[in-house]
Order: structure tokens, then sequence, then C-alpha cells
């Protein structure tokens, strides 16, 4: 008798997960524009730890960045004002999963558009061409990271590919390889190096947090950052790349990379479109 | 493995190269500031015993890593232009030295206080009796601790790796995030750290066996 009822109530949990895993699914697959639509409600995931791009701001706890003006921007062209817009924060590791089971409807978190990432999802057109780069102190004489010449010397992080970037670019300046961005950054500030070498993502923040640094000279990589989707959603991957096509046309998508990145001193529109 | 290193030979000569000399600059500076510390911290002027006492209470409680930070970050920004390789060996130099200056007090206070009373009561100064009485003796004390500390010393001299030192870790840590071969690059390091440590372990024995400790 009471293994019987042992038994239902195991039978019954099971039961309730399958469903919910069920649930999920459905969810994921369901066309999520009409979904919006009915809903009035749209989740993006968002990156949350970087600076000007999406970021948690521990004062009032919301996120804010270029990204997250961008998912705004693009649900109130979509939908029109009165859907609701939920951020979900997001890491490099989760981000996929998180699309995948239906807990976000589209991740805009600075995403590299890459073949074996479109046999899992759909992505949209490119809306940021992130790039390596370099940033110097201010009034330095390099302007471009190919005046990095022999007797220069060049911080990267350790185990990145961007090492081996630079390499290329400058072949004749010395590597100087640190652990982690803040004490590269340190570094550069304490004169251990003419430059510091990274995406232009992470720079940015880097510099906007300490003017005596900018940018020098264009992105010599590029990585096209794209709006993720799950496969088969054409509905709502067609609406977004018309509206992103739309506001490059009327001048907002070049308004939104001002606010955010227009202080950065090298910082240029162009570099990035 | 083999291909690892027949690969980047020239990168792992250079590393070791910087290694070793890295730890005979560090080794040589530990004894002389260690022996300077360790006569300071025995001195009878006070004013030295102090300044021995909160060098070596100072520099062996700090890690090493901050130290070496401390003259790759610090001071280049207010003082003077610092290397990675300089910042790293000055913070191994000062570090070690701490220890250094320790093991060469416990050696020179076991030496009973009889045989100084002697040395003074035959009409030797103070600096006459450490040089001709107490030191000699104490030396063979001191050797099989001081032989670990150069051990650990080189072994330390890792922290080259965090500033951009070129020593072998730091050319480890490049070439495994070229070839993410990490198990084969570190098996490698390993055996060349054993290379240089052994034949010191082997000379620590033999000086310990030669003054029959």
């Amino acid at each position: 008798m009471k293994k019987s009822k042992l038994l239902t109530l195991i039978t019954l949990i099971m039961a309730t997960a399958l469903l919910a895993v069920g649930c999920g699914k459905s969810v994921a697959d369901k066309n999520i524009s009409t979904r919006v639509e009915e809903e009035k409600s749209i989740t993006w995931g968002v990156k949350s730890d970087l600076r000007l791009v999406g970021l948690l701001n521990i004062k009032d706890n919301k996120l804010e960045g270029f990204e997250v003006d961008l998912a705004k921007a693009l649900t109130k062209r979509m939908y029109g004002d009165d859907v609701k817009v939920n951020f979900v924060p997001v890491t490099s590791n989760t981000r996929m999963a998180l699309l995948k089971n239906g807990n976000i409807d589209a991740l805009v978190a600075t995403m590299t558009i890459l073949p074996e990432r479109k046999k899992v999802v759909d992505f949209s057109d490119s809306y940021f061409t992130a790039g390596q780069t370099i940033i110097v102190k201010k009034g330095s004489k390099i302007t471009n990271p190919q005046e990095l010449v022999a007797g220069t010397k060049v911080i990267g992080l350790q185990g990145s590919n961007s090492v081996q970037n630079i390499k290329k670019v400058a072949p004749l300046s010395q590597v100087l390889e640190l652990p982690d961005a803040a004490q590269a950054f340190s570094a550069l500030q304490s004169g251990q190096a003419d430059a510091m070498t990274s995406d232009n993502v992470m720079l940015y923040g880097l510099v906007s947090d300490n003017p005596n640094y900018q940018l020098a000279g264009k992105p010599f990589t590029t990585e096209e950052y794209g709006i993720a989707v799950n496969k088969g959603q054409k509905d709502i991957l067609n609406k977004i790349n018309k509206t992103l096509a739309a506001m490059k046309k009327d001048g907002s998508y070049n308004k939104l990379l001002l606010k955010w990145f227009g202080q950065i001193p090298g910082f240029k529109v162009g570099d990035v479109q | 493995m083999i291909e690892i290193f027949q690969t980047y030979t020239a990168e792992f000569m250079q590393g070791m190269g910087m290694t070793i000399f890295s730890s005979l600059l560090a080794f040589a500076g530990s004894i002389i500031l260690g022996l300077v510390c360790a006569l300071f911290e025995i001195s009878p002027i006070k004013p030295l015993k102090i300044i021995g006492t909160v060098y070596v209470e100072i520099f062996r409680n700090i890690p090493l890593l901050v130290v070496t930070m401390f003259f790759y970050i610090v001071i280049p920004k207010y003082v003077m232009p610092m290397s990675g390789f300089s910042a790293g060996t000055i913070g191994l130099t000062i570090y070690t030295s701490a220890f250094f200056a320790e093991v060469i007090k416990a050696g020179i206070n076991s030496v009973p206080t009889g045989q100084w009373e002697a040395a003074r009561s035959n009409g030797m100064t103070y600096l006459q009796a450490m040089h001709h009485i107490v030191f000699p003796q104490a030396v063979r004390i001191i050797i099989p601790p001081l032989g670990n500390q150069t051990i650990t010393l080189v072994k330390n001299s890792s922290v080259l790796a965090f500033v951009a030192g070129f020593d072998l870790m730091y050319q480890a840590n490049q070439i495994s995030s070229i070839t993410f071969q990490q198990v084969p690059t570190y098996f490698i390091v390993g055996i060349l750290y054993l290379i240089i440590t052994m034949p010191l372990s082997y000379l620590m024995r033999h000086l310990e066996n030669k003054l029959e400790v």
C-alpha cells in the first residue's frame, strides 16, 4: 500500500517535470512574433557585465548600454510602444542554452556571427563590427597599430588570440602577455608598454573610465555581431532585419552609437558599422 | 610531447635561461641582504636591531606576488621605469632575503654563548668574535636550510610569468595558449624545472656531507 503511494507520487512528479519540459519546448517552437503581439511582452538576452554595451547598474539595478537601448528601440519599432520589454542577463556560456530552451526570445549579446553557431541559431544582419584595436596614452606618438615598430612594447592578454593577431600587424614590437585586463591596463598606466591591445568593445569600457587613454587607428580584425533567434523564427528575424536597416537609414542607429561611444577619444562610427 | 619540445625549443630554452639568470641574481642579492639583515637582527645596537627585525617581518609576511606587483606597477608609475624581469627579480630578492636572514640568524644564535664569552674574554671585539669564532661554526648549521630556501627561490621565480618576465613559466603559458596542448607543455616545464633544481639538491647534500652536519 505504502509502496504504491510512493510510486504514484514519483510518477506524478515525473509527469509534471515532463510537462514543464514540454512547455519549454513548445514556447521555443511557437512563432515568437505572433506570441509577442498576443502577449504584449518580449524577452531579450543581454550582457550585464560589459561597460557601455550591457551593464547592470548596481545603483538602481537596471541594465543599460548600447545593446539594451538597441533592443528597446527595435521592440518599439517592431511591435509598438505598449509591448513590455524584459531583459535577462546572459553570459557567453549561458546565452545559447537560454535561447534554446525558450527563456529568451532573442539575443543581443555581443555574439559574433560564426558558421558553427549558424547551425544552431539564426542570425540577423550584423549590427556592430567589433574588432581588435589598440589603446595608447593621450599624446602618444603612436596613432595606429602599424606604428608599433621595433623597440616598442605592446601589452596583450594571456591566452587570447589577440596576441597572435597583433604579432601579424606589428611583428617587430615586443608583446608582453599579462593575465587579465585589469592588470594589463595597470601595467600600461605604469608605462610598461606603449600600447595595449584587445577587442575594441572591451577597450571602449577601459577608455571611458580613463580619459587619459585613447584608441589609436582602425580595428585590424573584424567580428560581426548579430542578433540571434531560434531556428525557424523567420517572422521575427525578418522584422529585426527590416527594422535594423530602417534605423541605419534614418540615422537613429548612428545616434545610438554616438550616445554610448561618442565620448570615447578616437571612436569613429564608420569603424564599427 | 617531443613534438612540442622540438617546435618550441628556442622558447623553452630562452625561458629556462631567464629563470636561471633571475634565480642567480636573486640568490646573490638575497645572500648579501639576508646576511646584513641577520647581523642587524642580532646586533647589540638597538636601531639596527629594529631595522633588521622590521624588514624581515614585513617581507616574510607579504605574498611574493604582492611584492612583485608593487615593483611592476607602483614603482614605474611614481619612481622609475622597470621591466617585468627587473621587477620580478627584485621582488624575488627582497622576499627571499627575509627568509635567508631568518636562517642565518637562527644559525648564529645556535652557536653556544660560551663561544662568544670565550672569544670576548680573550680580548676580541664583537666583530672579530663574530668573524673568527661564531660565524664559521654557524655556517655548518646554516647550509642545509639555506639550500632548501634556494630551491624554493628557483621555484618562486615563476612569479616572473605574472609580470611578463619571459621566464620558463611565462613561455609555457604562451606555448600552451597557442597549441592548446596544456598537458604536454606543463609536463615539459616540470622536467625543465627539475633539471635546474635537482643538481641544486645534490650540491646541497654534498656540502652537508662535506661539512659533516
